[in-house]
């Protein structure tokens, strides 16, 4: 049944300033709707140029359900392009990662494509000579992705020309990625260390939701933190906790804590928690990094770059980076109720190993299929799918520290609100209305 | 002369371990782990690099102390209702033995099975298992657990292969 196509009044109409309606995340319908409009509108983090260093090499995912390869022009640059033999519609790469050397080459009948998706040669060419091959759209090679935006490495794309251009998009909320690459000697960063793929049978806004509330640690992880600190307990104050005890520990602070953690928002839904301090914080020294840093770049501003340990930065919808520690999540939507969460790792280019290594335990003891944090964490998300179903209440809850006006304060310019505010997902919920429907037909805004 | 493990002997402990996680008798099986020991299911096909390079799992005792302990914990959440697993292994294999250098490496091709209400997870690969004598007993220096499919996005998997 359509209830939403073509109806933008009610899509908007399930986005209320304290609440929001359970069909955005069980809906099938609204789920096709996001692949359709959403998250055609909004700029989505595709890959990092990192992995494609030589001319020829590429790599393959998918946005929002279309295939797409990024790939090393002859030239150096990054080209995007649709996955999309322009002949019968074959993916003319398949693997995730490769070279292809000077082009591209169709496995089902020889079309080849220059590295940047244009048209290089098709066999058996006189067969086409009479024919209009060469003004449709048959013969102008693979579709390139128009907009796309390279920001310190990472590749950003947009496959629809509705909504705001990527600077506009994302505005000051680039200094989380931008401290994530100063953290490097040199200002770079690079793909390493491999990466974790866990399935989640929900609906991906279940793991954005999640990101920036930071009144579930202390109750959700009770089992791995708090039998963590049990492990540890007895131990003199300054004894040096293992690099595992460490990185667990804080996710059972108190709601004072993560309150004093501060949020800062940014338009289009973009948000960080962790403007005072955060869970990454108090992490050890690892010497022989800070001399490095402070070689590069002076004792001032290196203190500066490390000070800064912001927790989650939600770069909305899609992909979600912890600075301090060098990950990176992504969200990859495949269904209104599955959902395969990426978690990727950087290597600070310059900086010792030990900062990779700790960035690979992390990753794999919080965010894993294997992981001793994140069961508890799909637990829920799936409990909330399920729930969901029931008709008693059509509402999901946002009002922790709501307050009147604070779309209008947002558009303004960016809000720092207290770290246990759902203000976060109030405002995630706000620009998803908004990017859902600006491209709907009814809708001439 | 302390105690040499037979060819059998090597088998029998794997078997063994395996039955232990199926029974999920966790303290008896950290107590087959050596004080250095690691428990590893690599994230890459034939991955060398266990610090640089994230796995699905990469344990010390402590870390599996902190698993162990969870699971007992009636606020761990993801166990309710909890999960069960099954190994079906094929006759272990004893690849080296060395006593001189108290050094024994075993392996066994294996399917494993996990559940949790209804749904089921089902995965196979190879385990090696690197162990030395201490105090008259076989322990875990290292095993390894290759899953077949160690590159593909899993679902939770909440218990030890």
């Amino acid at each position: 049944m359509d209830k939403y196509r073509n109806n933008p009044d009610a899509v908007k109409a399930l986005v209320r300033d304290d609440k929001v309606h359970r069909d955005i995340y069980i809906d099938p319908e609204i789920f096709d709707l996001e692949m359709e409009h959403f998250f055609r509108n909004v700029w989505m983090f595709l890959g990092h140029d990192s992995q494609i260093p030589n001319p020829g090499d590429y790599y393959t995912a998918n946005i929002g359900g279309e295939p797409v390869i990024m790939s090393r022009h002859t030239d150096g640059t990054v080209k995007v392009m649709h996955n999309r033999c322009p002949h019968k519609g074959a993916k003319v790469v398949t693997d995730e990662l490769g070279n292809t050397g000077k082009f591209f080459r169709c496995p089902y009948h020889a079309w080849t494509f220059k590295t940047d998706g244009t048209m290089l040669a098709v066999p058996f060419k006189q067969g086409y000579e009479k024919t209009d091959f060469h003004e449709c759209e048959a013969g102008k090679g693979l579709v390139p992705v128009k907009n796309v935006k390279v920001y310190r490495g990472f590749v950003f794309v947009k496959m629809s020309d509705h909504g705001p251009g990527f600077e506009e998009y994302f505005g000051d909320s680039l200094s989380s990625i931008d401290n994530m690459c100063d953290r490097s000697p040199v200002g770079e960063v690079e793909v390493a260390g491999g990466t974790l793929r866990y399935l989640h049978n929900t609906n991906w806004k279940q793991f954005v939701d999640n990101l920036h509330d930071t009144c579930h640690p202390m109750v959700t992880h009770e089992s791995a933190a708090g039998t963590a600190r049990e492990l540890w307990a007895g131990q003199p104050e300054d004894a040096v906790k293992p690099m595992a005890v460490e990185l667990v520990w804080p996710f059972m602070n108190g709601y004072e804590w993560f309150d004093g953690m501060g949020i800062k928002l940014y338009e289009n839904g973009h948000s960080y928690t962790g403007v005072n301090f955060s869970i990454h914080s108090a992490y050890s020294d690892i010497p022989e990094y800070t001399e490095a840093m402070e070689k590069a770049y002076g004792k001032e501003r290196a203190e500066a770059i490390l000070k800064e340990a912001r927790h989650n930065t939600a770069y909305y919808p899609n992909m979600t980076i912890k600075g301090a520690i060098q990950a990176m999540r992504v969200a990859r939507p495949i269904s209104v109720d599955k959902t395969v969460i990426e978690s990727w790792t950087f290597r600070l280019k310059g900086a010792p190993d030990k900062l990779l290594e700790r960035t690979c335990m992390y990753t794999r003891l919080i965010n894993a299929p294997t992981a001793v944090v994140g069961h508890d964490d799909l637990y829920m998300y799936r409990n909330i799918q399920e729930g969901l179903e029931s008709q008693a209440n059509d509402w999901v809850s946002l009002h922790r520290l709501h307050q009147e006006g604070e779309a209008e304060a947002v558009a303004k310019g960016p809000v720092v609100l207290n770290g246990t505010s759902e203000g976060s997902m109030r405002h995630q919920y706000r620009t998803w209305a908004k990017f859902m429907t600006m491209s709907m037909q009814g809708d001439k805004k | 002369m302390s105690w040499q493990p037979t060819e059998q002997d090597l088998i029998k402990f794997v078997v063994r371990e395996a039955r232990t996680l199926d029974e999920k008798r966790y303290d008896d099986w950290w107590e087959m782990f050596a004080e250095d020991g690691y428990y590893w299911v690599p994230l890459k096909r034939g991955q060398t690099d266990r610090w640089t390079h994230t796995s699905l799992m990469h344990e010390d005792k402590l870390l599996l102390k902190l698993r162990v302990e969870r699971l007992k914990k009636p606020r761990a959440f993801s166990q309710h209702p909890e999960s069960f697993c099954h190994h079906v292994l094929q006759t272990p294999e004893v690849e080296s033995m060395d006593h001189g250098a108290n050094a024994y490496r075993v392996r066994t091709e294996y399917m494993y099975t996990e559940i949790r209400a209804d749904d089921k997870f089902v995965t196979a690969g190879t385990m090696y298992y690197d162990l030395r004598v201490v105090d008259g007993a076989l322990k875990i220096v290292l095993k390894r657990v290759d899953m077949l499919d160690c590159e593909a996005p899993l679902p939770s998997i909440q218990l030890f292969q």
